[in-house]
């Protein structure tokens, strides 16, 4: 690095608080100093918004002074759909199926984070089987997750074949979603309540299967990556988040935990049964690529034990709330009782009410804090609906994290943000 | 614990189990940087915009294809309808500030600021830097104006795009439907 590149890089530090690596005055936009535009050869670069990398459509307009990264800021919106304004004008009912469609590699997790939103303002009670089923989809979810980030995060470094591992996995979690709820993605399996409907007896089995075998699949994955010099050269050291820099930027999950905090919100605000089972949440101090693959790793560890726990812990009993105004009656009783099918006709044709008032539910999604603002005016509606969505967030810290970094470091480090576009643009 | 210390307050609620603290708009600075230091709420986790036009009334969700309206919150024939008109509120506009407090102590509260149309907000970034996106989020989706954003300027829509999908009165069908037979 040249004298002035030093000089240019403290300048754009410090503003926000001492020893801030923040850029200024915008947080999330890396300026290039003046004095260096004059002096030095500044190539300006486009990344994207098509780029295989990025798991979606982002854009960077990066700026290169020789192969170090001087400039860069991230575009997005290329994947924008109007799911908060659609769902406006949906009933709740039908609300449940655009949230896993957010991001849609933690699907289960969205779907949860919706649902809990509703029950908060319905104020239902959950049996305890259905808040197990939930805690151990999601943990399934999660993993699914890391496996999706830690498939192609490893291709983007050139480990090709971690690409095929993960994703046989993933298909196995996969396989598992579409035992239990007839569909491998997008399930709709969570309802206002409790669930869709009871879990297949087969599969306990099946999933308890998986849960075996996976320890051994994360350590072999773990020794495949750990041992590379390669894949430790590119992620050691590179792309440096501080504890303090992460909280500012608003990070959560395995960013934030990468960075020194131990922050999690199932420990924090434990929802579902996350209060009665046992895990640890795991904490790297360094804050760079390595760390972040690190936590992931060792929260893919985590989620099987409490699948473990969850399988071992599955209490019997109703899988959905007895409550007829907002839960569909039972099948068999539409051809004996009238009471039921009037129930089931108003359900279906016009929704049920929510009580009037606003509030903000947050769960640990794969990426961290997913939250969601929901706004009721008592009708069957949605009033507002908003999702605070961790990719959207991460992705602020892009500027923070490439600051002095080189242009080959570049997708290393947006990857281990572990970005879903389709959240990011919602 | 009462908030009445934090600047510029207006009033307290508590419902669901949230804390809301309403504040007085040209003061959510102040009240940003009291609850950040002297409360402990170091993260900014959600800073949203909610439009209450037409709240309680008719014809003001979307509409779907022609110009007067099928309102979408009118409720179906035969309904019983809303049990009871809801609360009104004191302005057009919300904007909630979902704080956070990481560390041994979790906790959460919800600032919250009212305005009307064109009212502009001080911006919080030199409180909570992750504030940036969502503050240019509130001013593309909802248009809500904010004062000293450092690089206010749209970001999930094209830099040309009229008006602000958010707001209750954007059509939701986009372009009406015309008929053959009508002239």
């Amino acid at each position: 690095m040249t004298a002035t590149e030093v000089q240019a890089g403290q300048a754009r530090r410090g503003t926000i608080y001492e020893g801030s690596r923040i850029p200024s005055p915008i947080p999330t936009v890396l300026q290039v100093d003046p004095r260096l535009r004059e002096e030095g050869d500044i190539l300006e670069v486009n990344f994207g918004p098509n780029h295989p990398s990025t798991h979606g459509v982002l854009r960077l307009v990066v700026e290169l002074n020789g192969e170090r990264v001087v400039g860069i800021r991230a575009v997005v919106g290329y994947l924008h759909t109007g799911f908060e304004k659609n769902m406006e004008a949906k009933t709740y009912w039908k609300g449940i199926t655009y949230a896993p469609r957010i991001d849609y590699v933690s699907f289960q997790n969205n779907e949860l984070v919706f649902v809990l939103a509703i029950e908060k303002l319905l104020g239902i009670e959950v049996p305890p089987k259905a808040q197990w089923m939930r805690t151990l989809l999601c943990e399934l979810n999660r993993l699914h997750s890391h496996l999706v980030w830690l498939g192609t995060g490893a291709l983007e470094l050139g480990a090709i074949s971690m690409f095929w591992y993960c994703f046989r996995e993933r298909d196995a979690i996969l396989d598992l979603f579409e035992l239990v709820a007839g569909f491998r993605m997008h399930t709709r399996y969570f309802q206002a309540g409790g669930l869709a409907e009871d879990v297949p007896v087969s599969f306990y089995e099946e999933c308890r299967k998986f849960a075996d075998a996976m320890p051994a699949r994360v350590d072999e994955y773990e020794a495949m990556l750990d041992r590379q010099q390669i894949f430790l050269e590119r992620t050691k050291g590179i792309g440096l988040l501080s504890a303090a820099d992460a909280v500012a930027l608003g990070q959560s999950g395995p960013v934030l935990r990468a960075s020194g905090v131990d922050w999690d919100l199932r420990k924090a605000f434990p929802y579902l049964a996350y209060g009665e089972v046992d895990f640890d949440v795991p904490v790297y101090a360094n804050g760079d690529v390595y760390d972040r693959y690190k936590v992931r790793m060792n929260e893919m560890r985590e989620s099987v034990r409490i699948v473990q726990q969850c399988l071992d812990g599955m209490p019997d009993g109703p899988w959905i709330a007895d409550d007829r105004k907002v839960v569909l009656p039972p099948r068999n009783e539409l051809h004996t009782s009238m009471e039921s099918l009037i129930h089931h006709f108003k359900l279906v044709t016009e929704g049920y009410r929510v009580p009037e008032g606003e509030v903000y539910v947050a769960v640990e999604s794969p990426r961290g804090e997913l939250g969601c603002y929901l706004v009721s005016d008592g009708g069957p509606r949605p009033w507002r609906v908003h999702f605070r969505a961790p990719s959207y967030v991460a992705l602020e810290a892009t500027a923070t994290t490439m600051t002095d970094a080189l242009v080959a470091d570049l997708i290393a480090i947006v990857g281990s943000l572990d970005s879903v576009m389709g959240e990011v643009d919602r | 614990m009462t908030h009445e210390s934090v600047p510029g307050f207006v009033e307290e609620r508590e419902s669901y189990g949230e804390t809301t603290v309403v504040v007085e708009r040209e003061r959510i600075v102040d009240a940003a940087r009291y609850c950040r230091d002297e409360l402990g709420y170091n993260m900014l986790a959600d800073l949203t915009p909610a439009d209450y036009l037409g709240w309680g009334g008719k014809g003001v969700a979307g509409y779907y294809g022609t110009g007067s309206g099928r309102d979408l919150n009118t409720p179906m024939p035969g309904s019983q309808g809303l049990q009871r008109l809801p609360e009104p509120k004191p302005a057009r506009f919300s904007v909630s500030y979902h704080l956070l407090s990481v560390g041994a102590e979790p906790r959460r509260l919800r600032l919250q600021i009212w305005l009307e149309d064109g009212e502009p907000v001080p911006s919080v970034v030199s409180v909570w830097p992750t504030a940036d996106w969502f503050e240019r989020e509130a001013w593309d989706m909802m248009g809500i104006a904010v004062d000293g954003h450092p690089n206010m300027c749209r970001i999930l829509l094209d830099d040309d795009w009229e008006g602000h999908p958010l707001r209750k009165d954007y059509p939701l069908g986009g372009e009406p439907v015309r008929f053959s037979d009508a002239e």
